[in-house]
């Protein structure tokens, strides 16, 4: 599917990437058409990351405004922290004590809070697994690839993490934390998720990577 | 772009132009979708002698914060000739010719791009025409639209252009630079073909009211010919391994 091209005329639920014309549905984006009974969509196969809410995302902290830090969420929209997620509600943490706890450059992990065409995406560390990020190799993927890197049911993610024994902690907004003790393990863990990212059009792509995996050289 | 030559023959007895081409033929066209790697998306066309190059940043933040729109995004277009592009040295600065063209090209896109999808955001696009051969705004459209489909902006529908024109007394598709000096007029045309909607109309010259009709139909013709052209690009691209829907 291009933008402009026709898919169906039936009255189905309009989903992603896709927009009412008359009583033509018409795909807004390059992509594949996916029309299932009562919805259909375009799987888009390019473009930038939007917010949803409920979405783990990796951002880097740029700056601290305020009462909250603004993270770079890799969208065209800043993501912010506020304060009283991390110091605790009704608290007021001076700037010296938020540079302490979360610097310019940290790395996070985070969930999209809350985000709406208003204001900038809230985004929350307060929940288990999620915040700072020591250690690992940060990656950054096309986020329409995503899906992809995932597989269906995690097919995809989980082939790679038992073949290296690497962790990958995966942000809906296309940046990768690999972290894993052998180097050699890393390594191919960031080859599989190159490749991914570079040929996730071909069909066969989880043989594909399991093959480069099983081989020896990187 | 130069003086009016009054020598060339525009357009011989058998109906054969000063190119070589019929009347209702356009130059060759080639379109390369995502030539370049920082850019969110890209295109390269080849419009006869144009060549030109389109880039194409964003969504992203907007500065000056004041231009920025809580309702819609912002679209800004930036076409610029180098001065290379032309036989004599064109000046590097913004020229009145080149405003009037970033704004008409930012005219005839939006109506096809939704900005509406990010509000407080701009999306830049950069229209460098590298090699200019009469009709650049027509081939710099094209580009543009390609690019931003390939930055994977949602759109209503891709803009293709192309220009019409009366050279010797004769309705003419696809104007190149000497039937535009010398010809009778020149109508570039914006078209999105699966809405049937004109989004670029302009007219250089004098028509009659059948002309004028004439060449209309004859430029949006020249336009689904461009359109295809965009779309094999796109899937080139994106659906190369036989991996086609």
């Amino acid at each position: 599917m291009l933008p402009g091209d026709f898919i169906t005329t039936s009255p189905l639920r309009l989903q992603d990437n896709v927009v009412l014309d008359g009583k033509r549905i018409i795909s807004t984006t390059i992509g594949l058409s996916d029309v299932s009974t009562d919805n259909v969509r375009v799987i888009s196969l390019t473009g930038i990351y939007i917010p949803k809410i409920d979405d783990l995302v990796i951002g880097r902290i740029e700056y601290i405004f305020g009462n909250s830090w603004f993270a770079d969420i890799n969208s065209c929209y800043q993501g912010m922290l506020l304060g009283q997620d991390v110091f605790g509600r009704g608290s007021y943490p001076t700037n010296s004590e938020m540079k302490n706890r979360l610097g310019k450059g940290d790395i996070i992990l985070a969930k999209i809070a809350n985000f709406d065409r208003q204001r900038e995406p809230l985004i929350s560390i307060a929940d288990k697994n999620l915040g700072k990020i020591d250690s690992g190799e940060l990656i950054k993927i096309s986020p329409s690839k995503i899906p992809r890197l995932i597989g269906k049911q995690g097919s995809m993610i989980q082939t790679i993490e038992g073949s290296t024994n690497a962790t990958i902690t995966v942000g809906q907004n296309g940046l990768i934390i690999v972290s894993c003790d052998e180097t050699n393990g890393l390594l191919k863990a960031l080859t599989a998720i190159r490749m991914i990212d570079e040929q996730a059009h071909i069909i066969n792509l989880t043989d594909k990577v399991k093959k480069m995996l099983e081989s020896n050289g990187v | 772009m130069g003086g009016r030559e009054a020598n060339v023959v525009l357009l011989d007895e058998n109906g054969i132009r000063s190119d070589g081409r019929k009347v209702n033929e356009t130059r060759k066209v080639t379109i390369k979708a995502g030539v370049l790697k920082n850019a969110s998306g890209s295109a390269y066309i080849e419009f006869g002698g144009n060549k030109i190059l389109a880039g194409v940043f964003g969504p992203r933040d907007v500065h000056p914060k004041h231009m920025s729109n809580p309702d819609t995004g912002i679209l800004r277009v930036r076409y610029h000739m180098e001065p290379f592009s032309v036989s004599e040295r064109k000046k590097p600065a913004p020229s009145r010719r080149e405003i009037e063209i970033s704004k008409v090209i930012t005219e005839a896109l939006r109506p096809a791009v939704m900005l509406e999808k990010f509000p407080r955001t701009a999306l830049d696009v950069y229209l460098e025409v590298l090699q200019a051969d009469g009709g650049t705004r027509c081939a710099a459209l094209d580009a543009a639209s390609v690019a931003i489909a390939d930055a994977g902006i949602p759109m209503r529908d891709l803009v293709c252009s192309c220009a019409a024109g009366k050279a010797a007394d004769t309705i003419i598709l696809d104007v190149n630079n000497e039937e535009d000096q010398a010809g009778q007029a020149d109508m570039p045309i914006g078209y999105m073909p699966n809405l049937g909607k004109i989004t670029l109309l302009q007219l250089d010259g004098v028509l009659t009211v059948d002309e004028y009709k004439k060449c209309i139909e004859l430029g949006l013709e020249g336009c689904k010919q461009v359109y295809e052209i965009q779309k094999n690009a796109l899937r080139e691209k994106y659906f190369s391994d036989g991996d086609n829907n």
